[in-house]
């Protein structure tokens, strides 16, 4: 009786998460045009997708453009996160507290104050403002899973690899990179899935020149749901399972 | 600078802000010798090491190794190499790359590395274990991979900072005497540091007992422990017991001495310029101590103790009296010859007054 409450629970909760994805992953091979009535297995979803050419530029440019920002931020988020923890100086506390109020704050606020920004410095609206803003708020989740890593650095580590006869910049790449890679790897995923599928940053800073998926979708649904979103959700989906595979992958070939 | 010593550091002087961690350092290691620095934690030994190693540097005094002044040699440039006390060996790599890793930096071509690498894995009897990780071995495994990645690079100063702390006690016992073959089969001199007075004694050929920021004492193991030169040196090494009372009178190197109960006993004098009535402090090993029944022998001095209790550990038994309102400990021998004593039984310790020193007493 005891061992049936749990179990109950936690199918429930998996259920949960999973039941919605599942039922997107089946309307997406629908034949029917309508989203309620099953009509047969079909692939005819996936081929209007691919012949939607505004909707595969959207795709590529939301690609391009999580890549971009997702390595850019890893970049700058890395070598924040090793000054933060290499250094001591003045006013340290604070900007490592700046970074917490970027990830914190209410995405809308982030929004509206970006915008704001670019229209007092007369920025064209497209790729370059929206790269700029997806790479201010992937930041502090890079900084963040990079420190976390660097926490359980042993600070003997360079110490042992200088005294062995390495000069810094090849300790940097023998010995730091290949310690704190895990979280690099981690810390350009987070970003590139936080970038993927951001809507209320990107509506406020992307312009006519450079249309990205969320957006696109999300005007779609407005005019009542296409099976066409359901192919599309399935293929990120196995997009993003790809990815993260591929990640996992790679710390194990690095950990053996 | 003499060609035959290794290592020789004149005048070092380290200070932080507020303290002074190296004080005026001068020490002298001869080649293919082991040396300890003995010392508490926060006596500045590892900042001491830290200046050989070359990752800090001093701010008076001259490093020279083999006659080289080293003062402004990056840590990557010195013919020295240091064992860390957590042993720093890089997790993300396998044993073989951890020793070949200086190799590589001097680029040694691959096939000699490999060579090298699988000849030092033997000679610290670690054989087929190049392809391990670190993390996959016995602390005592790690120890040892740690100390193959120095010696393979031929150093001419290893630097040991207390690698055997995180090993358990019976480890700790089989490495001290490991390091020590380790050290003449490969004839490199070994500065060793440590708080551990046990592994500094086993260990050296010369010991500098060291104590905020200075040298104390540097002395063969049997000299620091038989002729320790400061209050200090008698109290950190080995097992002493401290008695203190006034100075009476002096006849000779021997002093009188009347303990606070009293009592009148005897010891060498082991520093100048005591005068009768000064406060003093006799040191008297527990081993030096004969628990005398009756027949004492006529040279000895001796006080009367009353017996607290038996501390049993094989060779190394005690009793803890209390002698003069203060604590004293006396070996036990095992072979029979002690007497069986209980709880508040009254005894005479005794010894021989050679055998005991007086300093002044430290305030």
């Amino acid at each position: 009786m005891n061992r049936w409450l749990p179990r109950t629970y936690l199918t429930l909760v998996y259920l949960l998460l999973y039941v919605p994805i599942a039922v997107l992953v089946v309307f997406s091979f629908n034949e029917s045009r309508t989203g309620y009535d099953w009509g047969g297995l079909s692939l005819r979803w996936y081929e209007a997708l691919f012949n939607n050419r505004a909707m595969v530029k959207a795709m590529w440019n939301s690609l391009w453009l999580a890549l971009s920002a997702a390595t850019i931020s890893t970049l700058i988020g890395a070598l924040t996160a090793l000054a933060l923890h290499r250094y001591r100086f003045r006013g340290k506390q604070v900007l490592n507290g700046m970074l917490f109020v970027v990830m914190m704050s209410p995405e809308i606020v982030l929004a509206i104050s970006l915008l704001a920004l670019f229209l007092l410095v007369g920025m064209q609206l497209g790729y370059v403002s929206l790269l700029l803003a997806h790479v201010t708020f992937c930041l502090p989740f890079v900084v963040i899973t990079v420190t976390a890593r660097l926490s359980g650095f042993d600070e003997r580590l360079p110490e042992a690899a200088r005294d062995l006869g390495a000069s810094d910049f090849v300790m940097t790449r023998t010995v730091l990179i290949p310690v704190i890679m895990p979280a690099l790897l981690a810390g350009w995923l987070l970003g590139f899935t936080l970038s993927l599928d951001d809507v209320v940053v990107s509506t406020f800073v992307s312009g006519p020149s450079y249309e990205i998926l969320p957006l696109r979708i999300y005007s779609m649904v407005r005019v009542g749901l296409k099976p066409e979103v359901n192919a599309l959700g399935a293929l990120l989906l196995v997009f993003s399972l790809v990815m993260l595979i591929l990640s996992q992958w790679i710390l194990l070939r690095s950990r053996r | 600078m003499t060609s035959h010593s290794d290592l020789s550091c004149t005048g070092l002087v380290r200070r932080f802000s507020g303290h002074t961690a190296v004080d005026h350092v001068s020490l002298d290691v001869p080649a293919g010798t082991f040396f300890s620095i003995l010392g508490p934690s926060g006596c500045g030994k590892t900042t001491l090491l830290r200046l050989l190693a070359g990752f800090d540097k001093p701010d008076e005094g001259d490093i020279h190794i083999r006659g080289q002044r080293m003062n402004d040699v990056p840590p990557n440039h010195r013919p020295v190499n240091m064992v860390f006390q957590h042993l720093a060996l890089f997790p993300t790599m396998s044993v073989g790359e951890n020793i070949g890793y200086g190799l590589k930096r001097q680029k040694v071509p691959a096939a000699e590395r490999q060579k090298r690498i699988v000849q030092v894995l033997e000679q610290v009897g670690l054989p087929d274990l190049a392809g391990r990780n670190p993390q996959q071995l016995s602390g005592g495994q790690r120890q040892r991979v740690a100390l193959a990645r120095c010696l393979v690079l031929k150093p001419t100063l290893l630097l040991l900072d207390e690698p055997l702390g995180a090993l358990d006690l019976k480890l700790r016992e089989q490495m001290k005497v490991e390091l020590k073959h380790l050290q003449k089969a490969f004839g490199t001199t070994f500065v060793y540091i440590t708080h551990d007075q046990s592994e500094a004694m086993v260990m050296s050929d010369q010991v500098a007992v060291m104590r905020n920021g200075r040298f104390d004492q540097v002395a063969p193991p049997e000299v620091l422990y038989r002729q320790p030169e400061t209050p200090f040196v008698a109290g950190f090494v080995g097992d002493n017991n401290r008695l203190r009372g006034d100075l009476v009178s002096v006849e000779g190197e021997l002093a009188d001495i009347r303990l606070d109960d009293g009592s009148r006993v005897r010891g060498r004098i082991a520093c100048e310029g005591l005068e009768p009535g000064s406060r003093v402090d006799l040191f008297v090993r527990p081993e030096s101590l004969v628990l005398a029944g009756e027949a004492i022998n006529p040279g000895y001095t001796g006080m009367d103790a009353r017996i607290r209790t038996t501390l049993f550990d094989g060779a190394n038994s005690r009793v803890e009296a209390e002698a003069a309102g203060q604590t004293v400990y006396a070996r036990l021998p095992q072979d029979g010859s002690a007497p069986r004593l209980g709880e508040n039984a009254a005894v005479r310790l005794a010894w021989d007054p050679i055998l005991a020193r007086v300093f002044e007493a430290a305030t």
